[in-house]
């Protein structure tokens, strides 16, 4: 009898034991689910972005010969009238002179980006001198040509899509450009000096950044000023009532609307009623204050929170009014910590894509917008547009540019994370 | 360029007063400062804030107003055949008179018109000007007599200033709350003009969702349908998946990381899963639109079930793990503000570790859980990239995940994004799809803050 109870309760433990290891188990593999995912959607990022850091040119001797140019070449406006796409179509068919049905030409001529002839303009235009002369030239090849290169030697069945968009012929003649050393990838300057294009190899985010850089500039000088000014009235001047009541509560519950409601109201507000410009970073700006203003003021105020009594009381005590006890002391104390609230509110501001596409921020803009007011788009938006591109190369690109922006937001979590260590006080 | 060089006068301006402030304080003071009602510095900063407030002020109403003050007297003296015109009408003729002084082309037929009303826009933006720069230069002299006249040793010019500068403190926490009312005004104002087109009752009750309002009378497939029922279903459809992801696997992280791992491990995997949270939106769509649901589709298909490339399946996974950190960051710390008593009377009893957590701690945390939970429902109704990339735009009435749903904030986007006339139900429809989310949100989370600060009062 007694030896049945002891049994029964040991195999009892034992089940319990096993119920504590499962529920361990539990844990851990939840935490592994979560990580494995990260760790997943960062090497699917690089593995496809990577690629986007090289891109593929071609060489081939350019003939300028002097009658394709007006004849008064002195100045920049009637250089700019040659034909320099002619140009390039002649030096392929040098290269090519086997070439010579109509629709082969074409193919041929498919091989070289369109944006080519442009290339060739500015050199031209940098060194008038060199007119007249044959130049060797490396001219940014085609996208389809760009993946057909960097793809081919990696993976075959990769390459069967990818080069089902090259013929036959234009193979062969990658080919042989390919052993005449006429063909390379190289780093691709044109990702971080230009702005968008249609063609994906033309595609740059330069564009995008100084736009996000503007906008951020905007939201930077409103909102830390007014988000650390509201934290300071509320902290320390406010007399608790229910007006304060309403706005704290208010705060944190702006804290959690969702993004796209800030830009239905920037929409209605700035752009409708009070004709800020659309789509240009400083209506985008006005939005993100308004989004980041709430996380800056909530963290800024456990800053001031955390500033003991004591050395309010020792301003108080030798004299100080109020408000020089908050400015002069409690203030310069917290500044750390603020920045620190700050700069991760920034860090949001600068990932965040759905306000920006209520206002306008999605538009298709080649140049790089050069003052707050001109149109633009940002570099989350910029990543949402290319992402809806059908290029494959757009695929690679979109990838690339989140690869940026992560370098962006781990940058500035970074300075974060090193200011609250540098000015971290244990009180 | 010009209300740039008035500012920079004005700043220049303001430096002067201060010094002349300080100086005129010093003066009179006799020479010994102990005269003085307040330190010589807040007398600057009074002559400063008298010379500079009044004027910026003005600087700042007047270029937000003079644009649209000149435009309307540009539009009282036109010919009277032009008066005549619509409001839209005359809208394009404004917009076409600015454009050809920006120097772009012009779409008018009156090239003339154009011309002449630009010469006269011209005309009236230089004297809306020389008007600003006389203004605002003799409020700048005006405040600066003012302080000149008041300060004397015994003014106390350190409560003026100081009252200034709790004013504008106030007047920084007053725009989260005009952030507020602007957003429940903006939006409620163009959602009551959409229900005088569609009535409350269809928008909310309505089982057909399809925005194309008819251009002819005869187009095909533009029926104008605006029952936003399979809306609402497509979100919570997507956000049950992503709570169903989030929930289980943030929940018993948060408890691994706050009951069993050890400081280290805690200190390496909590940043780890923070990351998560602090991922832009953009990315999760990205990789769920390209990466998880071809994923999900193939193996739907492999198994032999049909299954939709913008499925709702993709799109509330994603969402999920986005979600973790959400969930699992509140839950650590409900749970790690349970007391220790309870923790210690537990195992006293002869409690396993995990049977105190689960009859023990949870119960006792259960609230601030729940507050936690309803926080995340907030934030994966309101989601917008993941599902604008990743989700369907067709609105089917479905509970299968592996169908193409649509969510309210995709609509959104959708309505607004691109070529649109202001006034046509299609856009304002927008607006009454955020007014719905921006309701539903804010209850979700008064509920949730509520719950999360009344369990907090309960161990403190």
């Amino acid at each position: 009898m007694e030896q049945r109870t002891v049994d029964l309760m040991q195999k009892r433990l034992k089940r319990r034991y096993a119920a504590e290891r499962r529920f361990q188990w539990y844990g851990k593999i939840s935490i592994l689910i979560a990580l494995t995912f990260l760790l997943l959607m960062f090497i699917n990022i690089v593995g496809k972005g990577h690629h986007a850091f090289l891109q593929t040119h071609i060489r081939l001797t350019v003939d300028l010969e002097s009658d394709a140019f007006p004849a008064e070449t002195s100045s920049t406006n009637a250089l700019y009238t040659a034909d320099y796409s002619g140009l390039i179509k002649k030096a392929l068919r040098k290269q090519f002179p086997e070439v010579t049905k109509r629709g082969d030409k074409r193919a041929l001529y498919q091989l070289i980006s369109p944006g080519a002839g442009y290339q060739l303009r500015d050199r031209i235009v940098a060194e008038p001198a060199l007119i007249g002369q044959a130049i060797e030239l490396w001219l940014t090849a085609d996208d389809d040509v760009d993946m057909y290169v960097k793809y081919t030697p990696r993976d075959m069945s990769e390459s069967e899509s990818s080069t089902q968009r090259l013929s036959e012929k234009q193979r062969g003649w990658l080919e042989q450009l390919r052993s005449e050393g006429r063909l390379k990838t190289q780093f691709n300057t044109a990702f971080f000096t230009a702005g968008d294009s249609r063609e994906p190899e033309l595609a740059g985010i330069w564009g995008a950044l100084v736009g996000s850089f503007f906008t951020l500039l905007v939201t930077l000088c409103l909102s830390f000023p007014i988000g650390v000014g509201a934290a300071i009235y509320l902290e320390e001047f406010a007399p608790k009532n229910k007006w304060t009541d309403v706005i704290e509560v208010n705060v944190n519950n702006l804290a959690a609307v969702p993004s796209i409601v800030f830009g239905l109201l920037g929409l209605a507000v700035f752009i409708n009623f009070f004709g800020v410009p659309r789509s240009a970073p400083i209506a985008g700006g006005f939005v993100l204050t308004l989004m980041t203003l709430p996380v800056i003021i909530i963290s800024s105020r456990a800053v001031l929170k955390a500033v003991p009594p004591s050395i309010r009381e020792a301003a108080l005590g030798i004299g100080a009014s109020k408000v020089q006890m908050v400015f002069s002391h409690v203030v310069p104390l917290a500044l750390p910590g603020m920045l620190t609230g700050t700069i991760i509110g920034m860090g949001r501001a600068l990932g965040e894509t759905a306000p920006l596409l209520m206002i306008g921020m999605m538009a298709f803009v080649v140049d790089i917008p050069a003052g707050l007011f001109d149109s633009s788009t940002a570099l989350p938006v910029q990543i949402y547009l290319w992402a809806d591109s059908p290029e494959r190369g757009f695929e690679e690109r979109t990838s690339a540019a989140i690869m940026v922006l992560l370098a962006f937001l781990v940058v500035m979590n970074a300075a974060a994370v090193y200011l609250r260590k540098r000015f971290e006080r244990k009180w | 360029m010009d209300t740039t060089n008035l500012f920079i006068v004005i700043c220049l301006l303001a430096a002067a007063a201060y010094v002349f402030g300080r100086r005129r304080a010093y003066v009179s003071s006799g020479g010994s400062i102990q005269n003085l009602h307040s330190l010589p510095g807040h007398y600057g900063l009074y002559a400063f804030i008298l010379t500079t407030l009044p004027a910026v002020a003005l600087l700042m109403f007047w270029s937000m107003l003079a644009p649209r003050v000149i435009e309307a007297l540009l539009l009282t003296d036109l010919p009277v055949e032009i008066k005549a015109w619509s409001q839209e009408q005359l809208g394009l003729l404004l917009n076409d008179v600015r454009n050809s002084l920006k120097g772009y082309s012009v779409a008018s037929d009156n090239p003339e018109l154009i011309a002449h009303l630009g010469e006269r826009y011209t005309a009236m933006a230089q004297t809306s000007n020389w008007l600003l720069w006389a203004t605002s230069l003799s409020l700048c002299a005006g405040g600066l007599a003012w302080a000149w006249r008041s300060i004397r040793a015994d003014h106390p010019a350190r409560h003026r200033v100081e009252t200034v500068a709790v004013s504008g403190l106030i007047a920084c926490s007053l725009i989260a709350l005009l952030t507020t009312i602007g957003i429940v005004l903006s939006v409620l104002f163009e959602s009551l003009r959409f229900f005088q087109h569609v009535p409350v009752t269809e928008f909310l009750f309505g089982l057909e969702w399809s925005p194309q309002t008819a251009i002819r009378a005869d187009q095909v497939g533009s029926s104008g349908a605006f029952g936003a029922v399979p809306l609402f279903t497509g979100t919570l459809l997507i956000s049950a998946i992503a709570m169903l992801v989030a929930v289980p696997v943030g929940l018993m992280s948060s408890i691994y990381l706050a009951e069993y791992a050890s400081q280290r491990i805690r200190a390496i995997l909590k940043p780890l899963l923070e990351i998560l949270a602090g991922i832009p939106t953009v990315v999760y769509g990205f990789f769920a639109a390209l990466t998880v649901a071809p994923l999900i589709r193939d193996a739907g298909n492999w198994l032999g079930l049909e299954v939709a490339s913008e499925s709702a399946l993709a799109a509330g996974l994603v969402m999920g793990i986005m979600i973790i950190p959400f969930v699992s960051s509140i839950s650590d710390d409900v749970i790690s503000a349970v007391p220790r008593a309870m923790r210690e009377g537990s195992y006293g009893l002869g409690a396993t570790q995990s049977e105190t957590i689960r009859r023990v701690i949870i119960p006792a945390a259960l609230p601030g859980i729940v507050g936690g939970i309803l926080l995340a429902v907030s934030r994966a109704i309101g989601e917008t990239m993941i599902v604008v990339m990743a989700a369907g735009l067709a609105a089917n009435l479905t509970a299968n995940p592996l169908e193409a749903v649509t969510t309210v904030t995709v609509q959104i986007v959708t309505l607004l994004v691109g070529d649109q006339e202001f006034d046509s139900p299609k856009t304002l429809a927008a607006f009454a799809l955020g007014l719905t989310l921006f309701i539903i949100t804010l209850i979700l989370n008064i509920i949730a803050l509520q719950i999360v600060r009344r369990y907090r009062e309960q161990y403190d």
